[in-house]
């Protein structure tokens, strides 16, 4: 377990560099991709994985400290993903894959409708309709099409750190 | 007497012809009958010596295929080599003529005095227009420095750490710049938005609004100094029922491709907000 929540760091380092590098620069319409939420969702699925809830607070850390949004909106978004995750991987684990679709999808929706709520609440002025149709559905859309590579890589971590749970 | 043998005569005969020939050859007499005889030679031995060398070449073309496939090869590693020296020098010129640039703007202004900082990267989150740059306070840094470029108006630092700072851009919706119209005396205001668009807000209906009409901080309220540009009217939109028109503001910097920017770090914003009046119960 020590190892699993020590691969935690520089994973989600390197993938916040990443983020706020490259991936914030890649727009699709005016919405981006989420590596932290993906590694986050991808890890905590695996079966092996424990400390899913650890890899959650790093991303939310990471998250409040580089964006300009409230802390409070990583923190709750990612642990509510974390705890949707959680959920399904005790319900339907056998179909990870689908599950991880879905979560990326929910994932994305909520921590964007948390976002929403709190710039609203900030005084800032934002067209909710225009903010679906141009930053969440095509973040959606980035962030499903980066799910099944992120899973894959997750699921050879998973594989590196976890060798004996899998093979039994 | 004794009679010459038929033989001989022939003989004679022969060399005589032969000599005649010779002596007719020398002296020219010959020569159209020699180039009608000589023309179709060459012409078959031409043709025989081209077919020769593309026999020839043929049967030395893996031999040279060898050879040309290795230069190929160390020309196409040189190619590549160059081509990777060029993008890396085209890489340092873009750089250096930004900086040229940021250079030759900070001289313009002498009064104010400048950090030069790098972009290093995008706030993670679409909803919102920050950009996060290398210089920190350790630099000199501080909350609510203005940051600029050759251009016109950036935003300005909206957090700061040791060696990095987090610069809050006019695009940003939660951005509001006051402003003034270079062409007339109205102060309004410019807010940013969710797609980057710049917005000239509580400008008055009786104000005439063009397109080009140049945009300027106003300096009001103390959150930038007066007088930076920041773009440019492009259209407007006017109601006649509505208290205020609006208009589109184009920037005059280009958000997508900012590489570089100035701080102004001797200019200190000014916090009006406990001068503003407060309801009392």
């Amino acid at each position: 377990m020590i190892w699993a929540n020590l691969l935690a760091i520089p994973v989600l380092l390197i993938l916040a560099i990443l983020q706020i590098g490259i991936v914030s620069r890649l727009p699709l319409l005016h919405g981006t991709a989420d590596l932290l939420l993906l590694a986050m969702i991808a890890w905590t699925l695996q079966r092996p994985v424990r400390n899913g809830w650890f890899w959650a607070l790093l991303a939310s850390g990471l998250m409040a400290l580089i964006s300009a949004i409230s802390p409070l909106v990583p923190i709750v978004a990612y642990g509510a993903t974390t705890l949707l995750v959680q959920f399904f991987k005790r319900q339907v684990w056998q179909a990870p894959l689908l599950i991880m679709l879905l979560l990326t999808m929910v994932g994305t929706f909520l921590y964007h409708g948390l976002t929403v709520i709190s710039l609203l609440f900030g005084g800032t002025a934002l067209p909710i309709k225009d903010s679906l149709s141009i930053i969440t559905l095509p973040s959606i859309l980035l962030n499903l099409a980066l799910a099944i590579p992120t899973y894959a890589i997750m699921r050879d971590l998973a594989n590196w750190i976890f060798p004996q749970e899998l093979e039994a | 007497m004794k009679t010459t043998p038929a033989r001989t005569w022939q003989t004679i005969a022969i060399v005589l012809i032969v000599v005649g020939v010779f002596l007719l050859a020398i002296s020219g007499y010959l020569a159209p009958a020699l180039k009608g005889a000589l023309d179709p030679l060459v012409s078959v031995q031409q043709w025989l010596s081209s077919r020769y060398l593309a026999v020839a070449e043929f049967l030395t073309v893996p031999r040279d295929v060898a050879s040309l496939r290795q230069r190929n090869a160390e020309l196409e590693e040189q190619n590549a080599r160059l081509e990777a020296q060029i993008i890396d020098l085209q890489s340092q010129l873009r750089e250096a003529d930004v900086l040229y640039a940021l250079l030759d703007f900070a001289r313009s202004r002498p009064e104010n005095v400048y950090k030069a900082a790098a972009v290093i990267g995008r706030d993670p989150s679409p909803f919102l227009h920050y950009v996060i740059i290398d210089r920190g306070s350790d630099d000199g840094l501080r909350y609510g420095m203005p940051v600029v470029t050759a251009q016109g108006l950036v935003g300005r630092i909206a957090a700061v750490t040791s060696s990095a700072a987090r610069v809050q851009l006019i695009t940003d919706p939660g951005s509001i710049v006051n402003v003034r119209l270079k062409n007339g005396q109205s102060e309004v205001q410019l807010v940013g938005s969710i797609t980057g668009d710049l917005t000239l807000e509580m400008v008055p209906q009786d104000i005439t609004l063009a397109a080009g009409d140049l945009v300027l901080t106003s300096g009001i309220g103390g959150t930038f100094p007066a007088d930076i540009l920041i773009g440019q009217v492009i259209s407007t939109r006017k109601i006649e029922t509505d208290i205020f028109q609006t208009a589109t503001v184009q920037s005059a910097v280009d958000f997508t491709n900012l590489r570089a920017v100035l701080v102004i770090t001797n200019f200190r914003p000014v916090e009006i907000t406990p001068l503003l009046p407060t309801q009392i119960p």
